[in-house]
């Protein structure tokens, strides 16, 4: 079950990232996060046809790249196991829309096509504005910015004990079936008649983790509301890096950028 | 105003009405005690040990901790006297770092962040763990995850600590450094264990249980020496007195190969 060792390493990966020290890293979480969804929502309002434009909101990325340290090459790795469901959602798009748009060497381009490709740069972007986010900065911290924006207690306390968990989780499977396939040597995989019990096992012992986790929780004064550590307020850094962003995100936006930096050269 | 923190008196549980659990369970414990509760499995030790810290209320009988009657209203009052140890340190330590976790319960009863940093600092040096404060539990060695499981109950400042088998997975020099710390804690403790060279080492005081019922209770080495009582309940000499003299040490049944 390479598989569900390789995801508890992964986990453990992202813990370790998020804890190094960089620019970024050292970047308030609640500005990390606004900046975040700001990125994202001024990345999926750009027009569906507008790729030139939508291409500039890759500064952020290759920005946030070269200043927190994160492997680039390990990131696009990620970015394999979304990219099936991102191609999957626009690759009808050239089929329902063939309406022409222009002419590429003779090759006539389809609103369809270009739409596909913007959905498709668009889901890429996204997801990097997402695992920047959590690459650069703790799940606590996380949690923190989320209590500061009012988010429902439930959701994040949710957040918060999914990820602790999610470890253990993929550990307990991680048994059951490595102790299924020593005893089934010449199987691969597991036998479809025994996923039930499993799967049953697997349910068994994460309510059982549960129980034992909610009760050393109430016997530790847990009432209903999760107190999350104070981090230290934002400097003047943080509020210029935000400041920075949300101009160059609205510029990116609004201005055409890259047809201003071509007319520069074809007068 | 009475010298006994703990009262437990004639308690009896069931989760089945046709099979009990505990039966009758009278017992009280004082400021010096430190408590070895010894039985074969499943004799009702974890669920003593549960009754005492209010996670199983439907008992009969009567449980005071520092006077304060165990009641569904009392629970909080209750719980901020005693802290209890898991026997799986995983379901202790929730949070994302051993820091955290130790402030969890500071937080909870109030505490302003300066007051939290300090009663996390006194549990980090009382148990020599700073090192640890930053670490994630997933990345943290079997022993090391026992030690901040009771930094975390030791940040609460009980009266009263309650441990559910402790020793369980540590290796010797982990259990030893255990015994240590056990031994440097001033508060009233009831250790579960089937480790009975530790609480041999740990404990002044030994209750005995078997079929949910206590057959003994009284000094640790009266108890602990008598091979006979400890034979009939399912357990055996600890390990340190089989040879001794005056308690020579025969094991009752005979090593055999088994041919199946």
């Amino acid at each position: 079950m390479g598989k569900l060792s390789d995801a508890i390493y992964e986990v453990h990966y992202m813990d370790t990232i998020a804890g190094i020290d960089s620019p970024i890293h050292r970047v308030h979480p609640l500005v990390k996060l606004i900046v975040t969804v700001a990125y994202i929502w001024f990345t999926v309002s750009f027009n569906k046809y507008d790729v030139t434009g939508l291409i500039t909101m890759v500064v952020y990325p290759v920005a946030l790249f070269s200043l927190s340290g994160i492997s680039f090459g390990h990131s696009i790795k990620k970015l394999r196991v979304i990219l099936p469901f991102v191609i999957l959602m626009g690759i009808l798009n050239p089929f329902f829309n063939r309406e022409p748009l222009f002419l590429l060497y003779g090759i006539t381009i389809t609103e369809g096509m270009v739409s596909g490709l913007t959905l498709l740069i668009k889901g890429i972007l996204t997801v990097l504005g997402g695992y920047l986010l959590i690459s650069t900065t703790r799940i606590e911290a996380i949690c923190y910015a989320l209590n500061l924006l009012r988010v429902p207690e439930i959701l994040v306390t949710q957040i918060l004990l999914t990820y602790r968990y999610i470890t253990v989780l993929l550990s307990e499977a991680n048994h059951i079936f490595e102790a299924y396939s020593l005893r089934a040597p010449s199987q691969k995989g597991i036998h479809y008649k025994v996923w039930g019990s499993l799967i049953g096992q697997l349910l068994f012992r994460s309510i059982d983790r549960a129980t034992g986790l909610y009760d050393a929780m109430v016997l530790r004064g847990y009432n209903g509301n999760f107190r999350h550590s104070q981090l230290p307020k934002a400097r003047w850094q943080d509020s210029a890096y935000l400041l920075v962003w949300m101009a160059a995100f609205a510029v990116l936006r609004y201005t055409s950028l890259t047809a201003l930096i071509g007319s520069l050269f074809v007068r | 105003m009475s010298h006994h923190h703990i009262i437990c008196s004639n308690v009896s549980f069931s989760y089945d009405k046709s099979f009990e659990i505990l039966h009758e369970i009278s017992f009280t414990a004082g400021h010096d005690d430190a408590i070895g509760l010894i039985g074969a499995n499943g004799v009702g030790k974890s669920t003593l040990l549960r009754i005492l810290v209010g996670l199983e209320m439907e008992f009969t009988g009567e449980v005071s901790i520092g006077e304060i009657k165990v009641t569904k209203k009392t629970l909080p009052r209750v719980r901020e006297k005693i802290g209890y140890v898991f026997q799986d340190s995983e379901n202790q330590l929730f949070m994302p770092t051993v820091y955290e976790d130790i402030a969890f319960a500071p937080r909870n009863y109030g505490l302003d962040s300066d007051q939290v940093e300090e009663r996390v600092r006194h549990a980090l040096d009382l148990i020599d763990i700073d090192y640890l404060k930053n670490k994630q539990p997933y990345k943290m060695s079997g022993g090391e995850k026992k030690l901040a499981a009771i930094a975390t109950i030791l940040a609460m400042t009980p009266d009263v600590i309650l441990m559910d088998e402790p020793t369980i997975a540590l290796d010797p020099r982990n259990r030893r450094r255990l015994i240590n710390i056990l031994n440097n804690l001033d508060h009233i403790k009831i250790i579960a264990s089937h480790d009975l060279d530790m609480v041999l080492e740990t404990c002044n005081r030994v209750i005995l249980m078997s079929e949910g019922k206590i057959i003994a209770d009284g000094e640790t080495r009266e108890i602990l020496t008598n091979r006979e009582l400890l034979e009939a309940n399912g357990l055996e000499l600890p390990f340190c007195l089989q040879g001794e003299t005056g308690v020579s040490y025969k094991p009752s049944v005979p090593h055999t190969h088994i041919h199946l």
